[in-house]
Protein backbone atom coordinates (compact mmCIF):
# COMPACT_ATOMS: atom_id res chain seq x y z
CA UNK A 1 0.00 0.00 0.00
CA UNK A 2 0.66 3.38 -0.39
CA UNK A 3 2.59 5.61 2.17
CA UNK A 4 -0.11 7.57 3.48
CA UNK A 5 0.14 10.43 6.29
CA UNK A 6 -2.54 11.52 8.97
CA UNK A 7 -3.29 14.18 7.07
CA UNK A 8 -3.90 12.43 3.93
CA UNK A 9 -5.59 9.58 5.65
CA UNK A 10 -7.93 12.57 7.18
CA UNK A 11 -8.74 14.28 3.38
CA UNK A 12 -9.82 10.21 2.37
CA UNK A 13 -12.08 9.53 5.35
CA UNK A 14 -13.77 12.93 4.98
CA UNK A 15 -14.32 12.48 1.26
CA UNK A 16 -15.73 9.18 2.04
CA UNK A 17 -18.09 11.14 4.30
CA UNK A 18 -19.17 13.12 1.51
CA UNK A 19 -19.58 10.38 -0.53
CA UNK A 20 -21.98 8.82 2.21
CA UNK A 21 -23.71 12.35 2.63
CA UNK A 22 -23.99 12.62 -1.46
CA UNK A 23 -25.65 9.18 -1.20
CA UNK A 24 -28.03 10.35 1.17
CA UNK A 25 -28.99 13.61 -0.57
CA UNK A 26 -29.44 12.22 -3.49
CA UNK A 27 -31.44 9.38 -2.95
CA UNK A 28 -34.35 11.22 -3.28
CA UNK A 29 -33.82 11.97 -6.76
CA UNK A 30 -33.96 8.28 -8.12
CA UNK A 31 -36.92 7.49 -5.56
CA UNK A 32 -38.55 10.34 -4.44
CA UNK A 33 -41.43 9.52 -6.68
CA UNK A 34 -41.35 5.94 -6.46
CA UNK A 35 -41.55 6.03 -2.71
CA UNK A 36 -44.99 9.03 -3.02
CA UNK A 37 -46.77 7.14 -5.09
CA UNK A 38 -46.05 3.96 -3.96
CA UNK A 39 -44.62 2.06 -6.72
CA UNK A 40 -42.37 0.68 -4.11
CA UNK A 41 -42.32 0.51 -0.45
CA UNK A 42 -39.73 3.21 0.97
CA UNK A 43 -36.99 0.60 2.52
CA UNK A 44 -37.60 -1.55 -0.71
CA UNK A 45 -36.95 1.67 -2.68
CA UNK A 46 -33.87 3.19 -1.25
CA UNK A 47 -32.39 -0.65 -0.75
CA UNK A 48 -32.65 -0.68 -4.52
CA UNK A 49 -31.08 2.18 -5.33
CA UNK A 50 -28.43 1.24 -3.48
CA UNK A 51 -27.94 -1.74 -4.89
CA UNK A 52 -27.78 -0.22 -8.80
CA UNK A 53 -25.51 2.66 -6.95
CA UNK A 54 -22.41 0.30 -5.86
CA UNK A 55 -23.34 -2.20 -9.07
CA UNK A 56 -23.07 1.98 -11.11
CA UNK A 57 -19.87 2.65 -9.27
CA UNK A 58 -18.02 0.04 -11.13
CA UNK A 59 -19.00 0.47 -13.95
CA UNK A 60 -16.65 2.88 -15.09
CA UNK A 61 -13.52 5.42 -14.32
CA UNK A 62 -13.66 8.06 -16.87
CA UNK A 63 -15.53 10.56 -14.81
CA UNK A 64 -13.48 10.51 -11.84
CA UNK A 65 -9.79 12.18 -13.19
CA UNK A 66 -11.97 14.92 -14.71
CA UNK A 67 -13.44 16.65 -11.50
CA UNK A 68 -11.39 18.95 -10.70
CA UNK A 69 -10.40 19.77 -14.32
CA UNK A 70 -11.35 22.70 -15.77
CA UNK A 71 -12.61 24.43 -12.78
CA UNK A 72 -9.56 24.77 -10.22
CA UNK A 73 -5.84 25.03 -11.77
CA UNK A 74 -4.44 21.44 -10.00
CA UNK A 75 -1.13 22.54 -9.68
CA UNK A 76 -0.05 23.17 -6.39
CA UNK A 77 -2.98 21.83 -4.76
CA UNK A 78 -2.64 20.38 -1.63
CA UNK A 79 -4.36 17.97 0.65
CA UNK A 80 -5.29 21.22 2.68
CA UNK A 81 -7.36 22.31 0.33
CA UNK A 82 -8.97 19.01 -0.81
CA UNK A 83 -9.93 18.74 2.58
CA UNK A 84 -11.10 22.24 3.11
CA UNK A 85 -13.42 21.86 0.27
CA UNK A 86 -14.99 18.74 1.61
CA UNK A 87 -15.64 20.04 5.26
CA UNK A 88 -17.92 23.64 2.96
CA UNK A 89 -19.13 20.39 1.24
CA UNK A 90 -20.45 17.87 3.55
CA UNK A 91 -21.83 21.11 6.02
CA UNK A 92 -24.01 22.22 3.44
CA UNK A 93 -24.94 18.59 2.01
CA UNK A 94 -26.00 18.40 5.62
CA UNK A 95 -27.58 21.45 6.79
CA UNK A 96 -30.03 21.14 2.89
CA UNK A 97 -30.48 17.85 3.94
CA UNK A 98 -32.01 18.81 7.49
CA UNK A 99 -34.62 21.60 6.40
CA UNK A 100 -35.39 18.89 3.41
CA UNK A 101 -34.20 20.70 0.69
CA UNK A 102 -32.51 19.29 -2.85
CA UNK A 103 -29.29 20.59 -4.09
CA UNK A 104 -26.75 19.53 -5.95
CA UNK A 105 -23.85 17.58 -4.27
CA UNK A 106 -21.74 17.76 -6.85
CA UNK A 107 -22.57 22.51 -7.34
CA UNK A 108 -21.49 22.06 -3.18
CA UNK A 109 -18.07 20.25 -3.84
CA UNK A 110 -17.11 22.19 -6.71
CA UNK A 111 -18.03 25.54 -4.00
CA UNK A 112 -16.17 24.03 -1.48
CA UNK A 113 -12.88 23.45 -4.24
CA UNK A 114 -13.28 27.35 -5.34
CA UNK A 115 -13.73 28.23 -1.80
CA UNK A 116 -10.63 26.54 -0.69
CA UNK A 117 -8.47 27.31 -4.23
CA UNK A 118 -9.03 30.96 -3.73
CA UNK A 119 -8.53 30.98 -0.04
CA UNK A 120 -4.78 29.24 -0.55
CA UNK A 121 -3.95 30.49 -4.03
CA UNK A 122 -6.13 33.89 -4.80
CA UNK A 123 -8.28 34.45 -6.90
CA UNK A 124 -6.05 33.50 -10.55
CA UNK A 125 -6.60 29.68 -9.18
CA UNK A 126 -10.32 29.95 -10.70
CA UNK A 127 -11.60 30.07 -13.82
CA UNK A 128 -14.03 32.29 -13.57
CA UNK A 129 -16.05 31.72 -17.03
CA UNK A 130 -16.18 28.24 -15.85
CA UNK A 131 -18.09 28.67 -13.06
CA UNK A 132 -21.10 30.63 -15.17
CA UNK A 133 -20.99 27.19 -18.02
CA UNK A 134 -20.33 25.09 -15.92
CA UNK A 135 -22.14 26.00 -12.52
CA UNK A 136 -24.98 29.10 -13.57
CA UNK A 137 -26.35 28.46 -16.57
CA UNK A 138 -26.65 24.24 -16.23
CA UNK A 139 -28.33 25.05 -13.04
CA UNK A 140 -31.15 27.38 -14.44
CA UNK A 141 -31.27 25.18 -17.65
CA UNK A 142 -31.28 21.69 -16.44
CA UNK A 143 -35.06 21.98 -14.34
CA UNK A 144 -36.31 23.77 -17.46
CA UNK A 145 -35.29 21.04 -19.61
CA UNK A 146 -36.30 18.40 -17.50
CA UNK A 147 -39.81 20.30 -16.61
CA UNK A 148 -40.94 21.20 -19.92
CA UNK A 149 -40.21 17.80 -21.01
CA UNK A 150 -41.63 15.86 -17.89
CA UNK A 151 -45.04 18.69 -18.28
CA UNK A 152 -45.23 17.42 -21.93
CA UNK A 153 -45.29 13.95 -21.15
CA UNK A 154 -47.40 14.18 -18.28
CA UNK A 155 -49.96 15.56 -20.48
CA UNK A 156 -49.39 13.20 -22.90
CA UNK A 157 -50.00 10.10 -21.09
CA UNK A 158 -53.13 11.15 -19.59
CA UNK A 159 -54.48 11.96 -22.93
CA UNK A 160 -53.52 8.64 -24.73
CA UNK A 161 -53.95 6.68 -21.32
CA UNK A 162 -57.40 7.56 -20.42
CA UNK A 163 -59.47 4.76 -21.44
CA UNK A 164 -56.56 2.29 -20.04
CA UNK A 165 -57.83 -0.31 -17.75
CA UNK A 166 -57.32 0.71 -13.50
CA UNK A 167 -55.84 -2.59 -12.96
CA UNK A 168 -53.26 -2.39 -16.24
CA UNK A 169 -52.77 1.22 -15.58
CA UNK A 170 -51.64 0.27 -12.05
CA UNK A 171 -49.67 -2.53 -13.01
CA UNK A 172 -48.37 -0.79 -15.58
CA UNK A 173 -46.79 2.36 -14.25
CA UNK A 174 -45.53 0.98 -11.35
CA UNK A 175 -43.11 -1.17 -13.66
CA UNK A 176 -42.39 1.74 -15.91
CA UNK A 177 -41.51 3.82 -12.35
CA UNK A 178 -39.87 1.52 -11.48
CA UNK A 179 -37.59 1.10 -14.10
CA UNK A 180 -36.67 4.27 -14.83
CA UNK A 181 -36.11 5.04 -11.20
CA UNK A 182 -33.31 2.28 -11.66
CA UNK A 183 -31.67 3.97 -14.71
CA UNK A 184 -31.09 7.23 -12.62
CA UNK A 185 -29.69 5.17 -9.79
CA UNK A 186 -27.55 3.54 -11.72
CA UNK A 187 -26.28 6.94 -13.64
CA UNK A 188 -25.89 8.48 -9.83
CA UNK A 189 -23.75 6.02 -9.04
CA UNK A 190 -21.55 6.22 -12.22
CA UNK A 191 -21.49 9.69 -11.89
CA UNK A 192 -20.98 10.48 -8.09
CA UNK A 193 -19.09 7.69 -6.78
CA UNK A 194 -16.63 8.47 -9.46
CA UNK A 195 -15.89 12.31 -8.18
CA UNK A 196 -15.42 10.73 -4.59
CA UNK A 197 -13.02 8.61 -6.33
CA UNK A 198 -11.58 11.54 -8.50
CA UNK A 199 -11.24 13.25 -5.20
CA UNK A 200 -9.24 10.66 -3.36
CA UNK A 201 -7.22 10.06 -6.12
CA UNK A 202 -6.68 13.97 -6.45
CA UNK A 203 -5.41 13.85 -2.99
CA UNK A 204 -3.31 10.68 -3.22
CA UNK A 205 -1.93 12.38 -6.08
CA UNK A 206 -1.42 16.00 -4.11
CA UNK A 207 0.24 13.76 -1.16
CA UNK A 208 2.51 12.24 -3.62
CA UNK A 209 1.16 8.92 -2.44
CA UNK A 210 0.75 7.74 -6.07
CA UNK A 211 2.27 9.05 -9.37
CA UNK A 212 0.48 11.95 -10.79
CA UNK A 213 -2.20 10.48 -14.03
CA UNK A 214 -2.41 7.12 -12.24
CA UNK A 215 -5.74 5.64 -11.99
CA UNK A 216 -7.65 4.98 -9.23
CA UNK A 217 -6.17 2.62 -6.84
CA UNK A 218 -8.94 -0.30 -6.45
CA UNK A 219 -9.07 -0.07 -2.93
CA UNK A 220 -10.53 3.71 -3.90
CA UNK A 221 -13.30 2.38 -6.22
CA UNK A 222 -14.40 -0.43 -3.63
CA UNK A 223 -14.54 1.98 -0.64
CA UNK A 224 -16.30 4.87 -2.76
CA UNK A 225 -18.83 2.81 -4.38
CA UNK A 226 -19.79 1.15 -0.87
CA UNK A 227 -19.64 4.38 0.93
CA UNK A 228 -21.86 6.28 -1.59
CA UNK A 229 -24.32 2.78 -1.98
CA UNK A 230 -24.54 2.95 2.58
CA UNK A 231 -25.53 6.48 2.28
CA UNK A 232 -27.98 5.82 -0.29
CA UNK A 233 -29.69 3.25 1.70
CA UNK A 234 -29.76 5.08 4.79
CA UNK A 235 -31.74 7.41 3.04
CA UNK A 236 -32.37 11.32 2.96
CA UNK A 237 -35.88 10.69 4.08
CA UNK A 238 -36.62 14.79 4.34
CA UNK A 239 -35.37 15.21 0.95
CA UNK A 240 -37.27 12.14 -0.35
CA UNK A 241 -40.51 14.17 1.27
CA UNK A 242 -40.14 17.13 0.14
CA UNK A 243 -39.23 15.88 -3.45
CA UNK A 244 -42.25 13.64 -3.60
CA UNK A 245 -44.75 15.35 -1.93
CA UNK A 246 -43.65 18.73 -0.75
CA UNK A 247 -43.51 20.39 -4.42
CA UNK A 248 -46.35 18.78 -5.62
CA UNK A 249 -48.72 15.85 -5.35
CA UNK A 250 -47.54 13.26 -8.52
CA UNK A 251 -50.04 9.95 -9.35
CA UNK A 252 -48.51 7.33 -10.62
CA UNK A 253 -48.47 8.66 -14.47
CA UNK A 254 -46.92 11.86 -13.27
CA UNK A 255 -44.62 10.07 -11.23
CA UNK A 256 -43.33 7.87 -14.05
CA UNK A 257 -43.32 10.89 -16.64
CA UNK A 258 -40.89 13.14 -14.40
CA UNK A 259 -38.81 10.25 -13.78
CA UNK A 260 -38.04 9.11 -17.37
CA UNK A 261 -37.44 12.71 -18.03
CA UNK A 262 -35.06 12.83 -15.64
CA UNK A 263 -33.22 9.63 -16.79
CA UNK A 264 -33.38 11.02 -20.16
CA UNK A 265 -31.78 14.78 -19.51
CA UNK A 266 -29.33 13.05 -17.31
CA UNK A 267 -28.59 10.33 -20.15
CA UNK A 268 -28.66 13.18 -22.99
CA UNK A 269 -26.34 15.71 -20.70
CA UNK A 270 -23.40 13.67 -19.82
CA UNK A 271 -23.16 11.91 -22.95
CA UNK A 272 -23.97 15.26 -25.34
CA UNK A 273 -20.82 17.36 -23.84
CA UNK A 274 -23.21 20.05 -21.58
CA UNK A 275 -23.33 18.59 -18.06
CA UNK A 276 -26.63 19.04 -15.95
CA UNK A 277 -27.00 18.15 -12.34
CA UNK A 278 -29.09 15.06 -11.39
CA UNK A 279 -31.09 17.30 -8.97
CA UNK A 280 -32.01 19.95 -10.78
CA UNK A 281 -33.13 17.80 -13.35
CA UNK A 282 -34.91 15.45 -11.09
CA UNK A 283 -36.43 18.28 -9.21
CA UNK A 284 -37.75 20.51 -11.95
CA UNK A 285 -38.75 16.93 -13.67
CA UNK A 286 -41.35 16.55 -10.74
CA UNK A 287 -42.43 19.95 -10.88
CA UNK A 288 -43.00 19.79 -14.90
CA UNK A 289 -44.83 16.34 -14.06
CA UNK A 290 -46.79 18.18 -11.22
CA UNK A 291 -48.30 20.74 -13.15
CA UNK A 292 -49.09 18.23 -16.54
CA UNK A 293 -52.17 16.74 -14.21
CA UNK A 294 -55.54 18.86 -14.96
CA UNK A 295 -55.35 20.77 -11.73
CA UNK A 296 -52.34 19.82 -10.98
CA UNK A 297 -50.51 22.38 -9.04
CA UNK A 298 -46.63 23.19 -7.77
CA UNK A 299 -46.34 24.40 -4.30
CA UNK A 300 -43.96 27.37 -5.18
CA UNK A 301 -43.35 28.07 -1.61
CA UNK A 302 -41.45 25.01 -1.45
CA UNK A 303 -39.81 25.39 -4.63
CA UNK A 304 -38.57 29.20 -4.23
CA UNK A 305 -36.76 27.82 -1.13
CA UNK A 306 -35.33 25.40 -2.84
CA UNK A 307 -34.23 27.58 -5.38
CA UNK A 308 -32.71 29.33 -2.92
CA UNK A 309 -30.97 27.05 -1.51
CA UNK A 310 -29.10 26.16 -5.41
CA UNK A 311 -27.99 29.99 -5.56
CA UNK A 312 -26.61 29.47 -2.43
CA UNK A 313 -25.11 26.26 -2.54
CA UNK A 314 -21.58 27.24 -4.49
CA UNK A 315 -20.92 30.94 -2.39
CA UNK A 316 -22.25 28.94 1.25
CA UNK A 317 -19.64 25.88 0.75
CA UNK A 318 -17.13 27.88 -0.89
CA UNK A 319 -16.94 30.49 2.28
CA UNK A 320 -16.85 27.36 4.59
CA UNK A 321 -14.13 26.08 2.66
CA UNK A 322 -12.54 29.28 2.24
CA UNK A 323 -12.71 29.89 6.44
CA UNK A 324 -11.36 25.95 6.82
CA UNK A 325 -8.40 27.10 4.49
CA UNK A 326 -7.29 29.73 6.43
CA UNK A 327 -7.74 28.00 9.79
CA UNK A 328 -5.19 25.41 8.27
CA UNK A 329 -2.56 27.63 7.84
CA UNK A 330 -2.41 27.58 10.98
CA UNK A 331 -0.08 24.23 10.74
CA UNK A 332 -1.23 21.16 12.71
CA UNK A 333 -3.48 22.79 15.55
CA UNK A 334 -5.51 24.09 12.61
CA UNK A 335 -6.19 20.96 11.04
CA UNK A 336 -7.51 19.79 14.38
CA UNK A 337 -9.73 22.54 14.96
CA UNK A 338 -11.30 21.90 11.46
CA UNK A 339 -11.40 18.27 11.85
CA UNK A 340 -13.01 19.01 15.54
CA UNK A 341 -15.37 21.25 13.92
CA UNK A 342 -16.44 19.08 11.16
CA UNK A 343 -16.92 16.24 13.80
CA UNK A 344 -19.04 18.76 15.80
CA UNK A 345 -20.91 20.27 13.52
CA UNK A 346 -21.95 17.02 11.89
CA UNK A 347 -23.01 15.72 15.44
CA UNK A 348 -25.07 18.98 15.91
CA UNK A 349 -27.01 18.58 12.86
CA UNK A 350 -27.78 15.11 13.45
CA UNK A 351 -28.60 15.82 17.19
CA UNK A 352 -31.12 18.41 15.70
CA UNK A 353 -32.54 16.71 13.11
CA UNK A 354 -33.68 13.62 16.11
CA UNK A 355 -35.87 16.43 17.51
CA UNK A 356 -38.36 15.56 14.54
CA UNK A 357 -37.58 12.82 12.82
CA UNK A 358 -38.51 11.68 9.45
CA UNK A 359 -37.61 8.31 7.93
CA UNK A 360 -38.89 5.52 6.07
CA UNK A 361 -42.56 5.27 8.32
CA UNK A 362 -43.76 8.94 7.86
CA UNK A 363 -41.66 9.66 4.79
CA UNK A 364 -45.19 10.22 2.81
CA UNK A 365 -46.95 12.85 5.29
CA UNK A 366 -46.83 16.01 3.68
CA UNK A 367 -44.93 18.30 6.46
CA UNK A 368 -47.24 21.26 7.65
CA UNK A 369 -46.00 24.20 6.71
CA UNK A 370 -45.67 22.46 2.74
CA UNK A 371 -49.03 22.55 2.13
CA UNK A 372 -49.41 26.30 3.57
CA UNK A 373 -49.91 29.63 0.85
CA UNK A 374 -46.25 31.19 0.67
CA UNK A 375 -43.15 30.61 2.22
CA UNK A 376 -40.77 32.73 4.93
CA UNK A 377 -43.74 34.35 6.77
CA UNK A 378 -45.97 31.11 6.95
CA UNK A 379 -42.84 28.78 8.37
CA UNK A 380 -41.96 31.01 11.08
CA UNK A 381 -45.48 31.14 11.84
CA UNK A 382 -45.57 27.33 11.88
CA UNK A 383 -42.27 27.23 13.73
CA UNK A 384 -43.72 29.26 16.99
CA UNK A 385 -47.19 27.98 16.30
CA UNK A 386 -47.21 24.29 15.93
CA UNK A 387 -44.45 21.99 18.17
CA UNK A 388 -41.45 20.94 16.73
CA UNK A 389 -42.36 20.46 13.17
CA UNK A 390 -40.02 20.56 10.10
CA UNK A 391 -40.44 24.07 9.60
CA UNK A 392 -39.38 24.79 12.95
CA UNK A 393 -36.50 21.90 12.58
CA UNK A 394 -35.67 23.54 9.31
CA UNK A 395 -35.81 27.28 11.28
CA UNK A 396 -33.25 25.95 14.19
CA UNK A 397 -30.90 24.93 11.38
CA UNK A 398 -30.67 28.03 9.45
CA UNK A 399 -30.47 29.70 12.66
CA UNK A 400 -27.18 26.71 13.39
CA UNK A 401 -25.89 27.56 10.27
CA UNK A 402 -25.68 31.23 10.86
CA UNK A 403 -24.25 30.64 13.99
CA UNK A 404 -21.41 28.50 12.20
CA UNK A 405 -21.05 31.00 9.61
CA UNK A 406 -20.76 33.80 11.84
CA UNK A 407 -16.60 33.01 12.88
CA UNK A 408 -16.16 33.97 9.51
CA UNK A 409 -16.19 37.55 7.93
CA UNK A 410 -19.40 37.26 6.27
CA UNK A 411 -19.15 39.79 3.92
CA UNK A 412 -19.46 37.21 0.89
CA UNK A 413 -23.05 36.27 2.49
CA UNK A 414 -24.44 39.37 1.01
CA UNK A 415 -23.78 39.32 -2.23
CA UNK A 416 -24.83 35.50 -2.11
CA UNK A 417 -28.54 36.55 -1.81
CA UNK A 418 -28.94 38.61 -5.06
CA UNK A 419 -27.23 35.29 -6.98
CA UNK A 420 -30.13 33.23 -5.43
CA UNK A 421 -32.65 35.37 -6.58
CA UNK A 422 -31.55 34.30 -10.18
CA UNK B 1 -16.17 32.59 -21.33
CA UNK B 2 -18.22 30.81 -24.15
CA UNK B 3 -21.46 29.14 -23.49
CA UNK B 4 -21.91 25.86 -25.98
CA UNK B 5 -25.86 26.86 -26.89
CA UNK B 6 -25.32 24.45 -29.37
CA UNK B 7 -24.76 21.19 -26.91
CA UNK B 8 -27.41 22.75 -24.46
CA UNK B 9 -29.89 23.18 -27.13
CA UNK B 10 -29.04 19.00 -28.32
CA UNK B 11 -29.33 18.12 -24.89
CA UNK B 12 -33.05 19.94 -24.60
CA UNK B 13 -34.14 18.90 -28.32
CA UNK B 14 -32.75 14.91 -27.32
CA UNK B 15 -34.37 15.03 -23.52
CA UNK B 16 -37.41 15.94 -24.96
CA UNK B 17 -38.12 13.65 -28.05
CA UNK B 18 -36.91 10.64 -25.88
CA UNK B 19 -38.51 11.34 -22.75
CA UNK B 20 -42.26 11.85 -24.87
CA UNK B 21 -41.47 9.97 -27.26
CA UNK B 22 -40.96 6.82 -24.27
CA UNK B 23 -43.80 7.80 -22.59
CA UNK B 24 -46.05 7.56 -25.48
CA UNK B 25 -44.84 4.06 -26.78
CA UNK B 26 -45.41 3.32 -22.86
CA UNK B 27 -48.70 4.58 -22.98
CA UNK B 28 -49.58 2.91 -26.53
CA UNK B 29 -48.60 -0.19 -24.79
CA UNK B 30 -50.69 0.02 -21.69
CA UNK B 31 -54.02 0.85 -23.92
CA UNK B 32 -52.79 -2.33 -26.32
CA UNK B 33 -52.35 -4.48 -23.00
CA UNK B 34 -56.00 -3.33 -21.46
CA UNK B 35 -57.95 -3.74 -24.65
CA UNK B 36 -56.57 -7.20 -24.65
CA UNK B 37 -57.01 -7.91 -21.31
CA UNK B 38 -60.88 -6.47 -21.36
CA UNK B 39 -61.34 -8.61 -24.39
CA UNK B 40 -60.10 -11.72 -22.88
CA UNK B 41 -62.32 -10.99 -20.02
CA UNK B 42 -65.29 -11.43 -22.19
CA UNK B 43 -63.97 -14.84 -23.80
CA UNK B 44 -62.44 -13.38 -27.05
CA UNK B 45 -59.08 -12.17 -27.70
CA UNK B 46 -57.69 -8.99 -29.12
CA UNK B 47 -54.61 -10.63 -31.05
CA UNK B 48 -54.08 -7.11 -32.98
CA UNK B 49 -53.79 -4.95 -29.57
CA UNK B 50 -51.00 -7.68 -27.74
CA UNK B 51 -49.32 -7.50 -30.57
CA UNK B 52 -48.96 -3.99 -30.95
CA UNK B 53 -48.56 -3.73 -27.14
CA UNK B 54 -45.82 -6.07 -27.10
CA UNK B 55 -43.89 -4.23 -29.68
CA UNK B 56 -44.01 -0.72 -27.65
CA UNK B 57 -42.79 -2.48 -24.82
CA UNK B 58 -40.47 -4.32 -26.76
CA UNK B 59 -38.78 -0.85 -27.86
CA UNK B 60 -39.15 0.93 -24.60
CA UNK B 61 -36.93 -2.09 -23.31
CA UNK B 62 -34.41 -1.50 -26.44
CA UNK B 63 -34.55 2.48 -25.16
CA UNK B 64 -33.51 1.48 -21.14
CA UNK B 65 -31.19 -1.33 -22.61
CA UNK B 66 -29.73 1.74 -24.92
CA UNK B 67 -29.50 4.21 -21.80
CA UNK B 68 -28.07 1.48 -19.36
CA UNK B 69 -25.00 1.09 -22.68
CA UNK B 70 -24.82 4.60 -22.44
CA UNK B 71 -23.97 4.61 -18.71
CA UNK B 72 -21.44 1.75 -18.66
CA UNK B 73 -19.76 3.37 -21.92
Amino acid sequence: MEHITLLLGIVIITALVFDFTNGFHDTANAMATTISTGALKPKTAVAMSAVLNLVGAFMSVEVAKTISKGLVNEEGIQPEVIFAALVGAILWNLVTWLVGLPSSSSHALMGGLIGAAVASAGLGAVNGGVVVTKVLIPAIAAPLVAGIAAYLAAKLTYKLGDKVGEKTSAKGYRAGQIASAGLVSLAHGTNDAQKTMGIITLALIAGGAIAPDANPPVWVIVSAGVAIALGTYLGGWRIIRTMGKGLTDLQPQQGFAAQTSAASVILASSNLGFSLSTTHSCSGAVMGAGLGRKGGVVRWSTATRMFVAWGLTLPAAALVSAAAELVMRAGDIGIAAVTVFLVGSCLAIWLISRRQVVDHTNVNEVAPAGTEEPGVVTTAIAAVTVPPTVAAAGTAAAVTDEDLKATIPAATQTPAAPAAAV
Amino acid sequence: MKIDWEALGSVFGVSLFATVALVALFTLGLVGLSKHEAATEQGGSATLARSGAYLCFALVTAAVTYGIYLIVA
